[in-house]
Order: structure tokens, then sequence, then C-alpha cells
């Protein structure tokens, strides 16, 4: 994993009124490199990437995606606020799985798989398809195109949810708490899927997660934030087996004895 | 009866004009352009806030003398339903809106569509759901509505049963008797409609 | 002729702002029996009698899907001639009632979504103490069913005040009718009208700021809206 990173947060913070959130970190990410995010409630994980997928607006600092600047762009060599085409042009790059799944429910599992490569991409509904039922067999979901989201459990909407961005083939993949609001039996189906995708992929992916076996297992490297900082960084054996802060060996601590 | 010709045609007239108007200013209400939302929030706060009788006699009689637009009675009839109507339709049509969950407009974006594809395709269909009860009842608002513009001399229902009844004050009973019953009779389908509209919304789609 | 005649609109600007006060009456009035009888109306709806249950529902369906001027005029001209029960009332007594009956169907409809919205529990608690059905009613769910709906009662009350000028259609002399009275004698309807219009703005449009208030304010009370902000909030920067 060498070359130029596709992502890089540079000095990026933010806050909400008087709450400041991020207080300023800078983070690599490599193509093609697995990354996930740990930490305490509240310490702001999942605004980074909500900010890197363009639904919050850093406050300070830069994203810089694929060496192109996210939330700047130039003109007349001035570095100037981005629109929204420039937003669109970068965005491109980006996938998201989201908590909540936000599947829409008016749509059958098709068309959540193929309203956007066909309007956003362009593709003929026949191409989009193709590659939406491609997807869905990736998450094991292939006999469920013509059902709607509510016919369907947490663990298969999730799924869908994956096979929905996957259509996209982003090069950069996030995945904000994607097993924190399913039911425990559910949460394996899913995480076995990201690992499969982990596994033959050369996606870059972003994970916020609090299952730290599974971090553990299918990341390059761990970062962990807490209080609006980045604490620590590195490989997850070295992270998880040797935490230098008192901060992560606490935080670990509360994890591993529950 | 031949008013009730009269009066469904206003209904039909105004109904349409109302629901387009309630569009155009639902969606001018959420959007990104803030003078556009100042200035629809007044035309609707102004349309709200005084009485549909009152906006039919200035439009019928005041907007002649002040401007010289002469309208007929069936087309001010038309223009203040619509415009009143498309007042109050239009919150609904801004308050379906804003109901959809911000995480629609979330996995629209990180699927990269554009804003009027994310309006288009995502919030507007669910929306629309919401919506549907709220048209139904305005309807019924509005069937009832055009019974004003007798006031303003069209010959509708409500002016021809005053004729009658004028003719023979012992008729009285039956002329609004029936009168009444024939307003029910055109407001029920929009009554059943709408009763059924809300108890499908209510049962809810389940959320994805 | 001068398009605004603004010494005309000075000149009789005092008259309408006396006939405003007859306005506002009949709206109080009307309310009131609103009130009263829209309570009525969801109780006779609750009753465990199937038909009486049944006929009120379709009393309230009646009445709220036929017009006022209609209605207006079937009370003034129409029940005095009614056998046995019919009387005459006066034009005022007429659009009050007229008024009062078709918004208590409205409020009915307020009513009945404020005890619906009453825990479930809370009847079977007043049962498990052995409360009687009137003391149910008045001390437990009643007392919690009305001030939520508050706001929404005051909502009422603005859409009432608005559909007042009808009683104009029976020489009510409220401010419309007034306005007309004065526009005929020169044959000038501008300055009338545009006043009656504005004074209409002028004391719904504040009303309306403050029941939109008064609903934030319950909202947060009844800690319904609030609860999901504050956990939207909690979600974002997790």
């Amino acid at each position: 994993m060498t070359g130029k990173p596709i992502v890089q947060f540079k000095n990026v913070k933010k806050s909400f009124g008087d709450l400041e959130v991020l207080k300023g970190f800078d983070l690599d990410i490599m193509p093609g490199e697995k990354v996930s995010i740990i930490g305490p409630s509240g310490s702001g994980k999942t605004t980074i990437i909500r900010m890197l997928m363009t639904l919050e607006k850093p406050t300070g600092g830069e994203i810089i995606v694929d060496g192109e600047n996210l939330w700047h762009m130039e003109v007349n060599g001035k570095l100037v606020e981005a629109n929204e085409k420039h937003l669109r042009k970068i965005r491109g790059n980006i996938g998201m799985v989201f908590q909540h799944f936000n599947l829409f429910p008016h749509m059958t599992i098709m068309r959540n798989c193929t309203e956007a490569p066909v309007q956003v991409l362009g593709l003929s509904k026949k191409e989009a398809e193709q590659r939406a039922v491609q997807m869905l067999k990736k998450v094991g979901l292939a006999d469920k195109v013509n059902n709607y989201p509510f016919q369907l459990s947490g663990g298969q909407k999730q799924r869908v949810a994956i096979a929905r961005a996957l259509v996209m083939q982003p090069k950069v993949m996030l995945f904000d708490e994607v097993t924190s609001a399913l039911d425990p039996e559910l949460v394996g189906e899913v995480l076995q899927v990201i690992k499969d995708l982990a596994e033959q992929g050369d996606m870059s992916m972003i994970l916020i997660t609090h299952e730290m076996d599974f971090a553990m297992e299918i990341s390059d490297r761990v970062a962990f934030f807490a209080d609006g900082l980045l604490m620590e960084e590195g490989p997850p054996q070295e992270l998880f087996n040797n935490p230098k802060s008192d901060r992560l060996k606490s935080f670990l601590q509360r994890f591993s004895r529950v | 009866m031949r008013g009730a010709t009269v009066t469904v045609s206003l209904l039909l007239a105004s109904g349409a004009l109302a629901f387009i108007l309630a569009f155009i200013a639902g969606l001018s209400r959420v959007s990104e352009n803030k003078a556009v939302r100042v200035l629809t929030m007044i035309y609707v706060e102004f349309f709200r806030g005084t009485s549909l009788l009152v906006q039919l006699f200035w439009i019928f009689f005041v907007l002649p003398q002040l401007f010289d637009i002469r309208l007929d009675p069936f087309t001010a009839g038309v223009v203040t339903l619509g415009l009143n109507y498309a007042a109050y339709a239009s919150e609904i049509v801004r308050g379906a809106i804003l109901a959809v969950p911000d995480g629609q407009t979330e996995a629209a974006i990180a699927l990269n569509m554009s804003k009027f594809q994310r309006m288009r395709y995502i919030i507007l269909p669910q929306a629309l759901r919401t919506m549907l009860p709220g048209f139904g009842n305005i309807s019924i608002e509005l069937l009832k509505g055009t019974s004003l513009v007798s006031l303003i001399t069209l010959q509708d229902m409500m002016y021809l049963a005053q004729n009658l009844r004028a003719a023979d004050y012992s008729q009285s009973l039956q002329v609004f008797g029936i009168l009444l019953i024939l307003y029910f009779v055109l407001a029920l389908p929009l009554i059943v409609l709408s009763r059924y509209l809300e108890r499908r919304a209510s049962r809810g789609v389940a959320s994805a | 002729m001068e398009i605004f005649n603004w010494s005309y609109a000075a000149e009789v600007f005092p008259t309408i702002f006396r006939a405003m006060f007859v306005t506002l009456g009949i709206t109080l009035a009307s309310f009131a029996v609103a009130l009263v009888l829209g309570l009525i109306l969801t109780l006779l709806r609750r009753s465990p009698v199937k038909i009486i249950a049944y006929l009120t529902y379709g009393f309230i369906e009646f009445v709220r899907g036929t017009p006022v001027l209609v209605q207006l005029f079937f009370v003034y001209f129409a029940w005095p001639l009614v056998p046995v029960i019919g009387f005459e009332m006066s034009a005022m007594t007429a659009g009050i009632s007229t008024l009062g009956i078709h918004y208590s169907t409205y409020l009915s409809e307020i009513y009945r979504s404020g005890i619906e919205s009453v825990d479930q529990g809370q009847w079977e608690a007043s049962r498990a103490l052995n409360f009687s059905k009137a003391k149910t009613w008045t001390k437990i769910i009643l007392p919690q069913a009305v001030p939520p709906v508050i706001p929404m009662l005051g909502n009422y009350l603005i859409v009432l005040f608005k559909e007042t000028p009808l009683l104009m259609a029976i020489s009510v002399n409220e401010m419309l009718m007034t306005a007309r009275n004065l526009g005929s004698q020169v044959f000038s309807f501008v300055e009338v009208y545009t006043i009656v219009g504005l004074l209409f703005l002028l004391l719904s449009y504040p009303s309306s700021l403050f029941v939109g208030y008064m609903e934030r304010r319950m909202n947060t009370r009844y800690m319904r809206k609030a609860k999901v902000q504050k956990m939207k909030k909690e979600d974002v920067i997790s």
C-alpha cells in the first residue's frame, strides 16, 4: 500500500454551536486501506465520516479526496467555498452505509439499488439492474429484488444498504456504526458481508464501530478518538495489545471485561 | 338544480389551481433561497390571516376600482378560492416534505444525487403519501367554500336556492333542506376518500 | 376619482373599528358554544349505546361536509318552519348558534385526539383505584387530554373568527356588513374592504403566532418533539 493517500484530513475541526466536537486532527487513508475508528460516544467519530460524505461542513481544516480539495475549489487561482457541482464531482468517489439503513421505503429493493446508477451515473436500466443483481448476490439477497424494505429484517435491510452503496462503485466506503441499530442475533450476518468485502476489495473502507473483535480482525489500522482528538493510531494488534495512552487503556478495559 | 353544474365546475377549476399553487408555494417554503421563502410566507400568511369572504369581496369589488382589473364572478371565485386554499394546502405540502426523515436526504446525498433528483425521486414520492389525507380534507373545505360565491352573484347552487326561497318563503324548509343534502351528496365521495386516506396514513408504511 | 382616499378611510375607520367588537363578540360567543357542544359530541360518540355513537358520527360528518353559509340560511330561514321543535331566532342568535354548531364538530375531533392520546394505563389505573366513571372522566382523563390540545383549539378560534363575515348574509352588522353599508353610500369599496382585510390580518396573524408558540411549548412540556431532537443531536456527535 504505497503511493498517494485517497483521503487526507488536515487539521480538521468541527463545532456545533459552542460545542467543539473535533478539535483538529490529521489522518490519511491509503487506497485499499481499511481503517477502523473507535472511541467513546460523543468523541466525534460519526462527524468525521459525515464531513467526508459532505453531510456536515467542517469548521476548520481541509479534507482532500484523491488529490482534490473537498470543501473548497479553485477559481482563478483562489480557493473558494465549494459549490454543489464541485461537491457532486468529488462525492462520486465516496459511498456510505448508515446506522439506520436509510433505505427508500417507497421503492423495491431493486429500485433502491438502481435508482442512483440510472439517475446519477446515467446507466441504462438494464445495466443498472445487472450491477444491482451482482451486488445483491454478494450480500446474499438476490432473491429479494421485488420486496419492499419493510418486508425485510434489520440485518437484511443493512445488507441491501451495503449493496446499494456498492453499485455506485465508490473508491472509499464509509460505515457508520452499521450494526448498532440491529438486534444482537442479526449483527453477525452484516459483519460477515463487510468482512468478505474487506478481503476481496481494493476499495478503501472507513468503519466506525463498537465491535472491537471485528475491528481487530479486518482493519489494517485503527484510530482511537476521544475528547475531539485523535489520541492514538496504529495497526490493530499494537493498539489493542499495547495501548499507550491511559484513555485508550481504560476504554479497552471497559469493552473487553464486560 | 342547474346550480350544481356551476358549483362542481367551480370546485374543479379552483381545486386544480389550488393544488398547483400549493405545490409551488410548498416547495418555495423549503427553498434554500431566503427571499423566495419569505415572499411565499407573506403570501401564505396573508391569505390565511384574512377571511375568505373578505378576500372574495376585495378581488371582486376592489380590484376593478383600484387597478381596473375586472373579473367576472366565476373567474373571481376561482382565483380567490384557488389562492386561499392553496395557502392552506401549501402548509400541508411543506409539512409533509419536512416530515420525511433527514436520513432519506442523507442517503440520497451519499448516492450523489443532485438536489433536484433528491426532491423528485426520494422526498416527494414519500411526502405525497403524507399529503393525501390533508388534500382530501382541503377539497371538502373547498367545496364548502364555493357556496360563498353566491354572495358575489355567481349563480351556483346556493344562489339559485336563495332565489327559489325569495319566490316563495313558505318553501324555505324544503329548499334549504334539499340544498344541505345536495352539498352533502357532493361532499360524500370526498369524505369517504379522505377518511380512507387517513386510515391508510395512520397505519403507515413501516420505516426502512 | 382618487385611487385610495385616505381622508375617507380615516372617516369610516371608527365605525368599522366599532363593528370589530361585534365581530369579536360573535367569535367568542360561538366559540363558547362550540367548546361545550364539541365536548358533548365527543362523549356521545364514545357512548356504549351503538345507535347513539353512530348517529353522532353521522351528525358530525354531515355538519362538517356542508357549507356554513347553507347551514346559516337553514337555521335562520328554515328552522322556524320545522314542525313542533322549530322556533324563530334573531339573526344574531342564529349566526352564533350556526357557527357554534359547525365548529363544535371540528372541536370534537380535537377532543377525541386528545383523549386517545391519554395512555391506556390511566384508564386501568382509575379502574384499579375504583373511581366511578364520571370521576375517571373529570378527574383523570380530561385533565390530561385537554391541555395538550389547547393550541389546536386556539387554531380553531382563529378559523372561526375568520368565518364571522358570513353572518352578513343574514344581515348581522359585523365588520364586513358595516363596511358594505358604508361603501354603498359612496359607491366605493376600496377603502372599506381594505380596512376590514387589514383588521382581520392584524388580529389573526399575531394570534396565530401566539398559538404556534404555545404549540411548541406544549410539545416540550409533553416531551414529544423535544425528545426526538435531543436523540438526534446525540446521534450526530457520537
